[in-house]
């Protein structure tokens, strides 16, 4: 309990952000939403067509939504330039005021549709002009509608915010994500209190300015408004007063091994006098694009991801050439300087039990091709389908008895009940190390290298001071150590480590 | 509806009778323009309407009708001075109170909203509301169709009074014959779109303006007869 309160308080930045992004999403949307309705009221084609769009993008999942608002930027650099940012705010302030837009639009038609036809018949009669009844008449009876249609956009809009961390808004989904990845339950209870608490007060403050309408009572609508305007005013300062220019920021994907990572470079900056700022729990898919486009400063890739997804290669040129052809490759398109490898893989391998591997004689994938076929392998959801499988089975001429999916988790189970024989593992598993498995070597390199490697964006890529900082963590991290400290974070009960403590504990045990 | 020429002299109180769907509330918003003839015009103090600026016509023209149409976010007092509003000009508490008077209203009403009224007095804010522009006409459509028949005489006989003692021109569209006879200087009456009498109440009551004005005035004679015979009969239980 202690801890989710220390937590909550060390939040305020990702509150100050996460109001901020709430309120201008919802800000946006009544901007919209108002005069669309005012339209639609008057057309039933508008009407039918803008109520129609609005549900069609409520259909979509928010997660989505915000990802997809990536590529229709990037395409849209072509029109408004380089610097139109595709990443961080821009976006997930789009998306959300695409979200908030139906409450909004639906209550303002229903309450325009709902309104006396005595009433505006009277309006007519008295002379009032169309100008006149909207102001003096339509708008002041559909107000506590809209309100309330406010209101639940902005309850929505700010649970969904959370969702903004993705894509490298720094918001109450930070401690969410980050916690959810490493398993630390007091960050994602932290954050959930936090953004869960955040949406009832709003609610709480926009109920009373509705009621306050509804009523006729301008001081409780007057105090509702007063009170909004004060939380908004104290956000936008407090995030004022963040990240400058010379602020480093760290971005991480969403395991726990870069969170590690982030931590520990983070760590090394700060001991060299600069100042950092954390991007945690990324889309895998947004990094590269954040770090190339200086979104974010300093990322850890792996050479395997950049191949496939970056280069769009798909043949395997071997461990030294595949990196050298990154680096080049990086520093010609994109503008990126890869620092170097920090020592570890990051790979799809084979593991077996270290006692079965002892009794078969098992330590190499070679060694694996003349008893395989009577053995069982097991292997993620994917793994039969990916090319790495394809790659190896080539490259050995490996037959084996059965193949088995498991889920990961399953995956370490079913081997260590001997329901599968070996297993497809990722190198720099904690659980490699957990159970003492055996990992197979792959001396004819058929399975792609996954070398971490240290980013660093175009606008430090020339920061020779930043480069001698991090310099000690390249080639310094030996797999062994980096499975240890994943363990740490991802087990269970005693022992268990924050990222921050896992990269310290990290830090010490490589002589930094 | 078509084929209809007719002139109202200023100052007179013209009732406007017929059957549901006649086309007397059609005829009626013709002329401050809620309806817009398809062929013809309706001139005004000499304009044809349509040529005249919309919301400068409504304001010359006080308007009743059956929905009364108070704005409920207003008080009577904002319900009573929104027309002189419209065109720039703040009512005078004291006008306000006088309007109230004039339908006999308590001036202090003027603070409370409409919500609160009975519905008599509703629209009697509704006629005050009509008059505070001082308008040349006031034309009503079924301006009492939803009050009880007490209110429904009281008030009236109050429009009536206003009538003479302001100097207006009025046009009541009413289905009742009795309402019209008894109020109106003059009685047209319609029928499918078309108007098919046009006489004063007295030669109604003569039998003059042919079948269907006669058929609605039988209503009304035959039930004052029925009352009067029931009057003179012995009573059915013998007690009287």
């Amino acid at each position: 309990m202690n801890e989710i309160v220390e937590i909550l308080f060390g939040l305020g930045d990702k509150f100050a952000s996460h109001i901020v992004l709430a309120a201008s999403a919802i800000g946006l949307g009544i901007l919209v939403a108002l005069p669309l309705a005012i339209w639609a009221s008057r057309s039933p084609t508008v009407s039918r067509f803008a109520l129609g769009f609005a549900s069609l993008v409520q259909t979509i999942p928010a997660l989505a939504l915000l990802a997809l608002f990536f590529p229709i930027l990037l395409s849209l650099r072509a029109v408004f330039g380089e610097d139109l940012p595709t990443l961080g705010f821009l976006p997930a302030l789009l998306a959300l005021a695409l979200y908030a837009l139906l409450p909004i639009l639906r209550n303002a038609v229903t309450a325009q549709a709902n309104l006396d036809p005595q009433v505006l018949e009277a309006a007519d009669g008295v002379g009032m002009t169309s100008l006149q009844k909207l102001r003096l008449v339509e708008a002041p009876l559909s107000a506590p509608f809209v309100m309330a249609g406010i209101r639940t956009a902005s309850v929505w809009t700010i649970g969904a915010a959370t969702l903004a961390t993705t894509i490298g808004q720094p918001s109450l989904g930070d401690p969410i994500f980050a916690g959810l990845q490493t398993q630390n339950w007091a960050l994602v209870v932290a954050g959930c209190i936090a953004s869960a608490g955040l949406a009832l007060v709003v609610d709480g403050l926009l109920g009373m300015i509705e009621n306050g309408i509804a009523n006729r009572r301008k001081w409780q609508w007057g105090a509702g408004f007063v009170a909004v305007a004060l939380g908004l005013g104290a956000a936008l300062f407090a995030q004022g007063g963040g990240e400058d220019d010379d602020t480093i920021v760290i971005a991480s994907k969403q395991f726990s091994e870069q969170y590690i990572l982030a931590q520990l470079i983070g760590a090394q900056l700060e001991k060299a006098g600069y100042s950092v700022a954390y991007r945690d729990g990324l889309g895998s898919a947004v990094v590269h694009s954040a770090v190339a486009s200086s979104n974010i400063d300093i990322s850890v890739d792996y050479t395997g991801t950049i191949w496939t997804n970056e280069l769009e290669r798909t043949d395997n040129p071997g461990r030294e050439a595949m990196y050298e052809t990154i680096v080049e490759w990086e520093r010609e398109n994109t503008g990126v300087r890869v620092l170097g490898r920090l020592g570890f893989e990051n790979a799809y391998a084979f593991a077996m039990r270290s006692d079965r591997s002892a009794e078969l004689g098992i330590t190499s994938l070679e060694d694996l091709v003349a008893v395989a076929p009577q053995l069982t392998l097991g292997g993620d959801p994917e793994f039969f389908e990916r090319p790495e499988w394809i790659a190896v089975r080539e490259a050995y001429g490996l037959r084996v008895g059965k193949t088995r999916n498991f889920s990961p988790t399953f995956m370490y189970n079913a081997l260590r009940s001997g329901e599968a024989d070996a297993i497809s593992a990722y190198t720099s598993d904690g659980r490699i190390a957990a159970d003492k498995l055996v990992v197979l070597e792959d001396p004819r390199e058929a399975l792609p290298s996954y070398d971490a490697m240290l980013m660093m964006s175009p606008r430090i890529a020339g920061d020779e001071d930043i480069a001698a900082a991090l310099k000690p963590l390249i080639g310094a991290i030996s797999v062994a150590a980096m499975r240890e400290a994943n363990y740490a974070v991802d087990r269970e009960g005693e022992g268990k480590l924050t990222p921050k403590e896992a990269a310290q504990e990290l830090a010490r045990k490589i002589g930094l | 509806m078509g084929g209809i020429t007719c002139e109202i002299a200023k100052g007179s109180f013209v009732a406007l009778v017929g059957s549901s769907g006649s086309g007397k509330s059609t005829l009626l918003k013709m002329v401050n323009t809620l309806v817009e003839p398809t062929a013809g015009r309706v001139l005004f103090a000499g304009d044809d309407v349509t040529t005249v600026p919309q919301a400068k016509l409504r304001r010359r023209v006080g308007y009743v009708f059956q929905g009364i149409g108070l704005f409920p976010h207003f008080t009577v007092g904002e319900n009573i001075a929104i027309g002189p509003r419209l065109a720039g000009e703040a009512l005078a508490e004291s006008r306000i109170e006088e309007l109230l008077t004039l339908v006999e209203l308590e001036p202090d009403m003027a603070s409370r909203m409409p919500d609160e009224l009975s519905g008599g007095q509703r629209q009697r804010v509704g006629v005050a509301r009509a008059l505070a522009n001082d308008p040349e006409l006031l034309i009503m459509d079924e301006p009492f169709g939803a009050l009880d028949p007490i209110t429904r005489d009281a008030l009236g006989n109050k429009v009536r009074e206003l009538h003479e003692a302001l100097g207006l021109t009025t046009i009541m569209v009413t289905h009742d014959m009795a309402e019209a006879l008894l109020l109106a200087d003059r009685v047209l009456v319609m029928d499918s779109g078309a108007l098919v009498a046009d006489e004063a109440p007295r030669a109604l009551l003569k039998g003059e303006g042919g079948d269907i004005a006669q058929g609605l005035v039988a209503v009304p004679r035959e039930q004052a007869e029925r009352l009067s015979a029931m009057e003179d009969a012995p009573a059915k239980d013998g007690r009287a």
